[in-house]
């Protein structure tokens, strides 16, 4: 009889737990993969593929999966590099790339002299910021370029070139100053 | 006099400082003379440029709008003289970076001819809206070196209540003078302006307060006072410590309070106004000029003639020197501002601008001592007016650690300087902190940039599938269209008896036909001719 009461018991228990369970899991299913959020929040967005994945949020993918290091990022620096390692609590690896520290910003330029209108680099665009349509003359709307650079391999006349963002004095930023010794010691 | 018995209290740290004002105060103001050319710069303020409204080639008249604000927080930027605008582009500007920027020239015709100007005799018949109005049309902008837009100030929101009204006459950089001589030489406009600020914010006192350095500006002002017998407005003698003159500071000389850390003055009930800016609004209601000229020092062991100018906004800095004297042989730096909060140009081929209070020559040889290590002595913490912990700033910045750093307030550092003025180590604090800050601005530019760009990219993604699925959609229903035809020709096929014959068929049969007939009827030609 005892045996009996102790087994109602926990069943009843564990119906209860499982209901519960099943109750929580559905009311606080969370959509996606958060951490791959704030990943993606930390890109910088350019859409450029140099880290060998088709964009910004395939990479965030790969690195929550484990499947890519968090060093492959050029356009985003070592800020970025140093804010993935702080947000995944993982150790910083220098970048590889040649223009690692502070990478210079760009934009690029049509030269409509040369422009045949084909289009090309319209659909190579990840942000929409060129601007045109078939034979007529295409244009690239600077405030929204990020400077991916994947617009110049299709263009079949090489009309689009690599300009710096231009500084002005509302964005120049001061330099560290120059001193070798003061640099905080152990 | 009331001001004796006032009491006063201290903010924390500063320094006494030597204060070399007298080198620039033994003459009185002089009128800079009008320069052939003027350089405007269109963005001389804190906030938005205004909108262009001259072309090359245009005539102006002094006091003219050459721009027009288009946001809230914004200053449009007057002629300061009448002349033609010979050019719009980018030029120097006085600013830490040595970068362009985009200015309007005006080639002076000499006449210096006013446009027409708008007095305002009773300030009782307008509103402060109207009057704010005004002052927002002026240009006016806070002289005291951040120039942000004054109509901004003293608009503090509807659910704020200023009690007092504090104008900033402390001047407490060392070399400068221009608000010492302002306060002695428009003592009576400075009281005038004061009032006008005083009705549109409703404070019900003013607390005018001068350094105890600067005595003949309290006397004169004092007499003003009493002259009107005005009993809200009061002049303060303060305490000479450096920065007292920083905004923060001074209300807690004068009040005890505190500022809060992301808050502002109107929060305490407080506004505080320099005393430049105070002159400014008299000439803007009172007269109704704008703001085109303002009062600059132009000092230091490298200048021959030290002494205070009455300058038009745009004069180039070569030419100011030049009028007091020029250059000693071993002058050698040239600052704006002064020595402790100022910057070095690189050129004096710059425009005078709003926020320009001196000119600071400086001839001892630049021998920038060696920076040490820091040695954690703590000197940089005791002084600090805004009790911050400096050490701890300049570790944090140097390591580009920039979170940490904004826990630990960089943005309440006033850059006072007074930390690497005591600094035994010779590190160039403020600039760890500049740096950081400018870094930490341009990582939140960076930050929204990247926000729209993803907008931007989802957008595109969210489109193309979008087409995707309408072209699969469109080709299924062609498809099912030509299934369906095809259904119903064979249906018909089966249905019409074989007799009928297709329209398009019998056409081509026909056509045929004839073509046979023609070749017959040729053979037979030709036939019937050989015989």
């Amino acid at each position: 009889m005892s045996i009996l009461i102790a087994i109602i018991v926990l069943a009843t228990i564990s119906v209860f737990f499982g209901l519960l369970l099943g109750y929580t899991s559905v009311k606080f299913h969370v959509e996606g993969d958060p951490v791959v959020d704030k990943i993606d929040a930390l890109l910088p967005q350019t859409q450029c593929g140099q880290c060998t994945y088709p964009g910004c949020r395939p990479y965030a993918e790969a690195i929550a999966a484990g499947e890519a290091n968090i060093n492959q990022c050029p356009p985003g620096g070592e800020t970025t590099m140093l804010a993935l390692s702080e947000l995944l609590g993982v150790e910083p690896i220098p970048l590889d790339s040649e223009h690692a520290d502070d990478p210079e910003k760009t934009v690029v330029y049509i030269d409509e002299q040369t422009c045949i209108g084909c289009t090309l680099c319209i659909q190579a665009c990840p942000v929409d910021a060129i601007l045109g349509a078939a034979k007529q003359m295409h244009s690239i709307i600077e405030s929204e370029c990020t400077g991916c650079n994947l617009c110049i391999p299709p263009c079949p006349v090489d009309c689009i070139h690599i300009i710096p963002v231009k500084i002005e004095p509302e964005t120049w930023r001061w330099s560290l100053p120059e001193s070798t010794d003061t640099s905080p010691k152990a | 006099m009331t001001r004796s018995s006032r009491q006063l209290w201290h903010f924390h740290g500063g320094l006494k400082l030597e204060s070399n004002k007298a080198i620039s105060t033994q003459s009185p103001i002089v009128k800079a003379r009008l320069p052939k050319r003027l350089i405007l710069p269109v963005q001389q303020h804190i906030g938005e440029a205004g909108a262009l409204l001259v072309k090359k080639g245009d005539k102006v008249l002094k006091g003219q709008a050459i721009t027009q604000s288009t946001e809230y927080v914004s200053a449009p930027v007057h002629a300061s003289s009448s002349g033609t605008v010979i050019d719009i582009d980018e030029y120097p500007a006085p600013h830490p970076s040595g970068l362009n920027t985009l200015c309007v020239v005006i080639e002076t015709d000499g006449e210096d001819k006013w446009t027409e100007l708008q007095p305002t005799h009773y300030i009782n018949t307008k509103s402060p809206a109207e009057l704010r109005q005004l002052i927002r049309k002026a240009g006016i902008v806070g002289l005291g070196g951040a120039a942000f837009p004054t109509a901004v100030k003293v608009n503090p929101g509807p659910q704020a209540h200023i009690e007092t009204l504090i104008i900033n006459g402390a001047e407490c950089e060392p070399y400068i003078s221009c608000d010492d001589m302002l306060m002695r030489e428009y003592a009576t406009e400075l009281i005038s302006g004061c009032g006008i600020i005083q009705y549109m914010v409703s404070a019900t006192h003013c607390l005018i307060t001068v350094e105890d350095n600067k005595p003949e500006a309290i006397k004169a002002i004092q007499a003003v006072i009493n002259e009107q017998a005005l009993h809200t407005i009061e002049v303060v003698s303060i305490p000479t410590i450096y920065p007292t003159g920083g905004e923060k500071q001074l209300i807690k000389v004068l009040t005890q309070k505190e500022v809060p850390s992301d808050g502002f003055p109107s929060d305490i009930g407080l506004l505080v106004q320099n005393v430049g800016t105070a002159v400014a609004v008299h000439k803007a209601i009172v007269l109704g000029e704008p703001l085109i000229s303002r009062i600059v020092t132009v000092t230091g062991e490298g200048v021959k003639q030290p002494q205070n100018m009455e300058v038009l906004i745009g004069t180039s800095m070569s030419e100011l020197i030049e009028q007091s004297g020029g250059y000693h042989d071993d002058a050698c730096k040239l600052i704006m501002g002064g020595p402790m909060m100022g910057f070095t140009l690189q050129t004096d081929h710059l425009p005078v601008i709003k926020g320009c209070n001196c000119l600071l020559v400086e001839n001892t040889p630049e021998e920038t001592p060696a920076t040490m290590p820091c040695i954690r002595c703590g000197a940089c913490a005791s002084v600090c007016p805004a009790q911050l912990l400096p050490q701890q700033l300049f570790w944090m910045a140097s390591s580009k650690n920039f979170e940490l750093v904004q826990d630990y307030h960089l943005f309440d550092c006033i850059e006072c300087g007074c930390c690497a003025q005591v600094c035994p180590s010779q590190i160039p604090l403020v600039q760890y902190y500049r740096f950081a800050k400018t870094e930490i601005w341009s990582q939140e530019r960076d930050r929204i940039k990247s926000d729209h760009a993803r907008v931007r990219h989802d957008f595109r993604q969210a489109r193309l599938e979008l087409e995707k699925k309408e072209r699969a959609e469109k080709l299924r229903k062609k498809k099912e269209l030509l299934e369906k035809k095809k259904i119903a020709e064979a249906a018909a096929k089966n249905d019409t008896p074989e007799t009928e014959i297709d329209p398009k068929k019998a056409a081509i049969e026909a056509a045929m036909k004839r073509v046979q007939d023609k070749k017959a009827a040729k053979q037979n030609n030709n036939t019937s001719s050989d015989e």
